[in-house]
């Protein structure tokens, strides 16, 4: 029981607005507008799952919004062009995972702090991209739309995606000795190392997964509409970072549990249409998100953080 | 004449450990008191109290005869307390000037800061202490002495009577040191009280007018030292012949006849020294060893590694023997370790194991080779505390345990029973966090973990430091088990009695390198007569 409190609590408030919405606005669990918004949070799960793994073995990644945005035109440019979407899929991927090696080159081959080079390669590909695109659009062909599936089909695809991806995650995080290399070298890098395990090769690899899951995250947004905003994935790290720490995700490294981190988003994502839903003004809703990150934050600094008071 | 520093009876406990068993000590102005003593044997925590960062649990304190109570850091410092440490604790990014300034400038943090005089003010106090170093120079571009150096200063600025300086010559070169022995006559010459803590008792009797013996937490004696100006030549001189004696300009006159004290004035040789430190017998509480060694397993030759400042280190290790590795704290023990197990790999010299010549340049090749090091400070790098206790155990025997990298959650937790068995730690269970373990238990997981790699070598380093007393023999028998079922063991203690009870061969460093390699049955004060750096007048008995 204790040793799944954090998870507990987060998914007890959960039920908590949700029953709430029930009572006072039963038209939130209307089918349509439900999926839809379940399906859109697909992208930021996978990147927030991402980013919970780079924050687990104690580094952070604020580039996802930037690889997230680059990878999106790379797609739709290449879509447009009729190359087909099955293989524009892993070459997403890998180019995601590329620019996720750059950072964990830098920040495991150079040593250099993981905040600062990350920012660095925000602002520089969210430049790159401007200069490239002009603010343009792209427009998709035929067929790119919910993979030409029809949108209900398209969006429950989206989500069973995403909830695989969680489980899959979620299960190799505590059965394949990478994942918990990944906690080890979290939890204290020199002790890793003095047991064997090589800290610099699993922080670079936690890059590379970041990069390439932002890539995948790119393809699973640019299916939502007939277009690619060239400005997509704005936002996008503080949202996974919000989801990774309400979600149980220690800021310091070595704790934290993937599926917390799938009860942290849906818990960040209800907060809004909540609010919409109970008539609270639009104004209250980035303060209240900021309240309950730093609720989420205190949590971890009194719930016996690592034998701590 | 009343002294400057008096302590009567003095004691201090953390925990269950005591540190200070009553000690007294007396400091008298123009005085140079040397504090000699085995690494733990509380001459830290003497400092501390004087320097009010411990309170005394007893005893009493007074500074020119005036009792002082409830010292503090800072109430210490007004009273012209200065301790200069081995480290120095200045800014490597302020300017010696800023430095200074911080030190000894207001204390109102809004006041305007008056550059220019700080600047002469600093270029004062270096001048009085004949140092070539420019108030404007960063700290960072000073040696090593120049800090000391600018840390000498700062305690003059301050009027300290009492100055205290903590191994000041460790990390000295010879002229370095001369350099400094000027600066410390100087200091006497004008009446301050020196207390000076060396190793190195050559310096001892260059510059301590008396010299004062702990050990166990316990004031052993305090004798007078005759300096090299009126004795003529000291007995039992370095080997080295490096006896840095100046000439006696800065003898104080009050000194001089202040020598006869309330001990008797024996003839004070190095020998005697020796004996106060270590006089004490080794319990009979080691396990018999029971090995009886085979071939050779490692064997290096002029290994060295100028990174970890490890040079020239030739030493065998055989199948089934402990060897212990003696030295002083910055001996180069540690250092050694870990260029065996490739964090600092070796940049000259041979390693063979088992004969065949290998090369260890990271913990990953280590152990492949069959070489595993269970770390010092157990609580920072030994385990990883927020693991659980199986995770731990397994951690460096992945690729063996789990091909093609699936986890078997089972096995694990049946190798982890075993070990747990096996080593009689205790522990909840296999998932119990590494972190709710007691000190002698993580201990046990830290070596269990390591002898889960089945491994050739095992290097340990203070195994039993700060674990009670029954987990230390507990971890004493494994140790010896272990031997006996065809280890090689090289085992890292500052414990000396650790040393003499549990090795079949002691080899003893200095200065980076192994100088002796000693038989089990050496006496204590050969090891040290040898760690020191003396050759032993004395036969062992």
């Amino acid at each position: 029981m204790s040793r799944y409190f954090r998870e507990l609590s987060v998914a007890a408030v959960l039920a908590l607005m949700l029953s709430a919405l029930a009572v006072f606005a039963p038209s939130f669990f209307s089918p349509a507008p439900l999926l839809s918004r379940l399906a859109s949070e697909v992208p930021a799960l996978v990147v927030a799952l991402g980013m919970a793994v780079v924050m687990i073995g104690r580094q952070i990644d604020i580039s996802v919004g930037s690889i997230f945005g680059l990878t999106a035109v790379l797609s739709g440019t290449l879509l447009a062009n009729q190359v087909p979407l099955p293989l524009v899929l892993p070459l997403a991927i890998l180019t995601g995972a590329l620019f996720g090696g750059i950072n964990g080159w830098l920040v495991a081959g150079l040593g250099l702090p993981s905040i600062v080079v990350t920012l660095a390669t925000l602002v520089t590909g969210r430049e790159l991209l401007s200069l490239w695109q002009q603010g343009r659009f792209i427009s998709l062909p035929e067929g790119v739309q919910w993979f030409g599936l029809g949108q209900t089909t398209g969006q429950w695809t989206l989500i069973a995606v995403g909830l695989l991806l969680v489980t899959l995650m979620a299960w190799a995080s505590r059965n394949l000795a990478a994942g918990r290399f990944i906690y080890a070298v979290g939890s204290d890098p020199e002790a890793a190392r003095l047991a064997g395990v090589r800290p610099g090769a699993v922080t670079f690899g936690t890059f590379v997964l970041m990069g390439a899951l932002a890539g995948f995250a790119a393809v699973l947004n640019l299916v939502q509409s007939p277009q690619v905003d060239p400005k997509a994935g704005g936002g996008l790290e503080l949202k996974a970072i919000a989801a990774a720490v309400i979600g149980g995700v220690a800021v310091t490294g070595g704790r934290g549990r993937l599926w917390g981190v799938f009860l942290g988003l849906l818990l960040l994502t209800t907060i809004n249409p909540a609010l919409t839903y109970l008539r609270v003004e639009a104004y209250w809703e980035k303060a209240i998100q900021g309240t309950v990150i730093l609720l989420a934050v205190v949590a971890d600094r009194f719930q016996g953080n690592g034998g701590a008071k | 004449m009343t002294p400057l520093l008096q302590l009567v009876s003095v004691t201090k406990s953390f925990g269950a450990v005591r540190a200070l068993k009553g000690v007294s000590f007396d400091l008298k102005a123009g005085e140079v008191h040397a504090l000699l003593g085995e690494n733990g044997a509380g001459k830290s925590t003497l400092i501390k109290v004087i320097t009010g960062a411990h309170r005394p649990d007893a005893g009493t304190m007074a500074i020119a005869g005036n009792a002082i109570e409830n010292l503090t850091p800072t109430a210490a410092q007004r009273l012209g307390i200065a301790c200069i440490h081995q480290q120095p604790t200045l800014f490597p990014d302020l300017t010696v000037a800023e430095n200074i300034a911080l030190r000894l400038g207001t204390t109102r943090s809004f006041a305007r800061v008056n550059w220019p005089a700080n600047r002469a003010r600093t270029a004062e106090l270096l001048g009085r202490i004949g140092a070539a170093i420019e108030p404007d120079a960063e700290v960072r571009s000073l040696s090593m002495p120049g800090q000391q150096l600018v840390e000498i200063a700062c305690a003059l600025g301050a009027g300290a009577r009492i100055v205290i300086m903590d191994e000041p010559t460790a990390s000295l070169t010879q002229k370095e040191q001369h350099l400094l022995f000027g600066v410390v006559r100087d200091l006497k010459a004008r009446g301050v009280g020196v207390i000076y803590i060396s190793h190195r008792l050559e310096e001892i009797f260059a510059l301590a007018d008396r010299v004062t013996v702990l050990r166990d937490g316990e004031s052993i004696g305090t004798r007078e030292v005759h300096q090299p100006s009126g004795s003529g030549a000291l007995a039992g001189a370095s080997p080295s012949g490096a006896s840095p004696v100046d000439a006696p300009s800065g003898e104080a006159p009050e000194g001089q006849s202040d020598r006869r004290g309330a001990c008797p004035t024996i003839d004070l040789t190095e020998a005697e020294l020796i004996r106060l430190m270590v006089g004490r017998e080794v319990a009979a509480i080691y396990p018999p060893s029971e090995s009886d060694p085979g071939d050779v397993v490692l064997s290096i030759h002029n290994l060295g590694c100028s990174a970890g400042g490890v040079k020239n280190v030739t030493l065998d290790i055989r199948a089934g023997e402990i060897v212990g590795l003696a030295g002083l704290v910055g001996a180069g023990r540690t250092e050694l370790a870990r260029v065996l197990f490739g964090l600092t790999p070796a940049d000259a010299g041979q390693i063979r194991l088992h004969g065949q010549s290998i090369t260890v340049c990271s913990p990953q090749e280590a152990v492949a080779h069959g070489i595993a090091y269970v770390p010092e400070d157990r609580r920072r790098h030994g385990i990883i505390l927020e693991m659980p206790v199986a995770e731990n155990l397994t951690m460096a025997i992945h690729r063996r345990l789990f091909p093609g990298s699936w986890l078997k959650l089972k096995a694990e937790r049946h190798l982890a029973l075993d070990l747990i068995r096996d080593l009689g730690v205790k522990a909840y269970g296999p998932e119990a966090p590494g972190g709710s373990l007691s000190g002698g238990n993580q201990q046990k997981v830290s070596v269990a973990r390591w002898l889960a790699t089945k491994p050739k070598l095992l290097i340990l380093d203070e195994p039993t430091q700060g674990v009670d007393v029954g987990a230390k023999s507990e971890i004493h028998r494994i140790i010896r088990r272990l031997a006996k079922d065809g280890l090689a063991v090289l085992m890292i203690s500052s414990d000396l009695p650790e040393v003499l009870g549990m090795s079949d061969r002691i080899a003893v460093m200095r200065g980076g390198t192994v100088v002796a390699t000693l038989p089990g049955g050496t006496s204590a004060h050969e090891v040290m007569a040898t760690a020191l750096g003396q050759s032993a007048p004395e036969a062992a008995a």
